[in-house]
């Protein structure tokens, strides 16, 4: 026994991030919360079993349901029921799956678009870097938020069915992704600018290898340790952003919510006393974007030892 | 220094003419603005004599200029939803906006730059933990949960404040005023707490940033060293070495806040720019959509350009770097 827990602490020991993040409290506790809110909501359809977008396991009976701990609770439905008599935890759940998967898709875009973007700018330079690099400075000053909108509202102008459930998934993805490119494309550009003058590039230039090799097999996996923080500390900003297009009722149709839908929602309980149906997803939505920038910040730390 | 102007506005106007040029692809070609303005039994002679006259026949860079020459003149055309005059539209809206952010603006200086003074020089008390704590929330929790929690607390638990709308409202001129009014002053408070948490938040830790910084300089050591009152020496010596970069933020971060004003103005129903946004993208009305997008591009080039002017007349090197 003592001689599997010492191989343990070793173990921890001889591997840095291990060991840096189980001695930071506060690191753990964004893990655990990280766990609880993102596991939960990817095994949605197997931690809960009613379905909350199938409109026949509604009851309107068992609406406005208190929390099972509250006076009046009912033992089926833990976190109470909304105003359709829909469980509030699968409704939890499910909402913040999908933002999930829009966050993440949209994060996934960005990171396509903007690091290839990015490295044909650092590597060729010239009119096509001066473009893209004005572009990215007018965005920069410009709110996300806001950026976000404007390519919903326009997506809107340009396609009239878009307001079917799976294009307005599609829109909301692409309006995030577009709003988030920028850091994407700037730092790859930055680390390209350092790395194209160095030898290892240069000889694969003269050996005659193609340029989107040398780009994609040569300079891209060097460049990866900075995009890597990027990405975390940005999926916290695509929840927050997916919540807050859903929340002004641009985002995504009311039969499919979204944890920002379902905020959006209980505020006309805001007065009534009605109050799980607003803060229930309101405090998921919040524990999971704090966490989720916890372990961002930890990760950046831990790329950059100067900040240690 | 003329160069450098000259370089600068020509910038700006490239930049301006960029929007424009957006703003008119949006309204030319989201949508057809004929099908819109007409009813299902307009007969298609008719559809094609109004395409005529609104002159959507005419050859592209023809009808672009023409878009120009009409937002020069200030005529923004008609808006799809309510058939008003975009222009009066903006007019009702900006001076909700306007007077909000400016309350907000006031509100994060007035708490972020004492908030940022006394961490930084009581970095280890208790209240500046606290208070460093506070800004840390600030940041992860998104605008419109502040909002509702604000409107929880303030509005339906305390019932202190109104938690919607602008209350009465005074007539100057064109502009509307919500702060000569008991009412007014007491609905404003509420949304420009909210709007002005995140602004505060990055006022006061860049202040302790900087306060911390200017403390060990010579000059504050040396006036420390004269026996001058640490009051004196904090509030006269160290922090207006501290204000510069802080004013340059936040002029830069102004229009960041009226750009934001629109999740606030959704959650307390402020009648402004952003809600007539938020409406416009819903009801797809694309002449208020692509207004909106010409005058926000407007501002944050001006308070670029103001803030680099500013910044130029202030330090030669920049003039000299930007010239040559």
């Amino acid at each position: 026994m003592t001689r599997v827990t010492k191989r343990i602490g070793s173990w921890i020991r001889n591997h840095e991030a291990v060991y840096l993040f189980v001695h930071s409290p506060l690191a753990l506790i964004a893990a655990v919360f990280a766990i609880i809110t993102v596991g939960g909501a990817l095994l949605a359809p197997w931690v809960v079993d009613t379905d909350p977008y199938d409109p026949s396991t509604y009851r309107l009976a068992d609406g406005f349901l208190p929390p099972a701990w509250q006076p009046g609770g009912d033992a089926r439905f833990v976190l109470g029921t909304d105003d359709q008599g829909r469980d509030m935890v699968a409704s939890i759940l499910y909402g913040a799956r999908l933002s999930l998967r829009i966050a993440v898709s949209a994060m996934a875009i960005a990171t396509v678009v903007g690091v290839s973007i990015g490295l044909i700018a650092g590597y060729y330079g010239g009119w096509f870097d001066t473009l893209v690099m004005r572009i990215a400075d007018v965005q920069l000053s410009l709110p996300a938020i806001l950026t976000a909108l404007l390519i919903d509202g326009i997506a809107r102008g340009v396609l009239p069915g878009a307001q079917r459930d799976e294009l307005r998934i599609m829109v909301i993805i692409s309006a995030i992704a577009l709003s988030l490119w920028v850091n994407f494309a700037r730092t790859t550009r930055a680390a390209v600018f350092v790395e194209r003058n160095k030898e290892y590039v240069q000889s694969s230039q003269i050996m005659g290898e193609h340029p989107a090799r040398v780009l994609a097999v040569q300079i891209l996996p060097n460049v990866l340790a900075p995009l890597l923080v990027i990405m975390t500390v940005d999926l916290g900003r695509a929840i927050l952003l997916e919540a807050t297009l859903s929340f002004l009722g641009v985002g995504l149709p009311a039969n499919a919510p979204s944890l920002g839908t379902l905020i959006r929602i209980g505020m006309d309980y805001l007065f009534s006393g009605q109050w799980w149906i607003l803060w229930l997803p309101t405090l998921f939505l919040v524990a999971m974007v704090i966490s989720v920038n916890l372990l961002g910040d930890f990760l950046r730390d831990l790329f950059n030892p100067r900040l240690r | 220094m003329l160069t450098y102007v000259a370089k600068r506005l020509g910038q700006s106007i490239f930049v301006m003419i960029a929007v424009a040029f957006l703003a008119f692809a949006l309204f030319r070609f989201a949508g057809d603005p004929v099908m819109q303005m007409t009813g299902v039994e307009t007969s298609v002679q008719e559809r094609e004599a109004l395409r005529e006259q609104l002159g959507l026949t005419d050859p592209f860079p023809l009808q672009f200029l023409r878009f120009v020459a009409d937002l020069l003149r200030g005529d923004f055309g008609f808006s799809f939803r309510t058939r008003q005059p975009v222009g009066e539209m903006i007019l009702d809206g900006l001076p909700a906006t306007f007077e909000l952010g400016l309350v907000a603006l006031a509100v994060s200086l007035v708490v972020g730059i004492p908030a940022g003074v006394y961490t930084a020089l009581h970095p280890r008390s208790v209240a500046s933990q606290g208070l460093l704590l506070v800004t840390l929330i600030g940041i992860s929790v998104p605008t419109f949960v502040t909002g509702i929690l604000l409107i929880f607390v303030f509005g339906v638990q305390l019932g202190w404040f109104p938690t919607f709308g602008r209350g009465q409202t005074v007539q100057i001129g064109w502009w509307s005023s919500n702060l000569l009014t008991p009412s007014g002053l007491r609905s404003i408070v509420l949304p420009a707490i909210s709007l002005g948490t995140y602004q505060m938040t990055l006022t006061m830790r860049l202040v302790r940033a900087q306060m911390m910084e200017v403390m060990r300089t010579d000059h504050v050591r040396f006036a420390i060293a004269r026996g001058l009152p640490f009051r004196t020496v904090h509030l006269r010596h160290a922090l207006p070495n501290t204000l510069i970069p802080v004013i340059t933020v936040v002029g830069l971060q102004f229009g960041g806040m009226i750009a934001f004003s629109i999740v606030t103005e959704s959650v307390f129903q402020w009648p402004g720019l952003g809600l007539l946004f938020l409406r416009s993208i819903r009801f797809v009305d694309i002449p208020v959509m692509s207004v909106y997008l010409v005058l926000i591009g407007l501002l944050f080039v001006l308070i670029n350009l103001t803030v680099d002017l500013l910044y130029a007349a202030i330090d030669p090197r920049i003039r000299i770097r930007g010239s040559a």
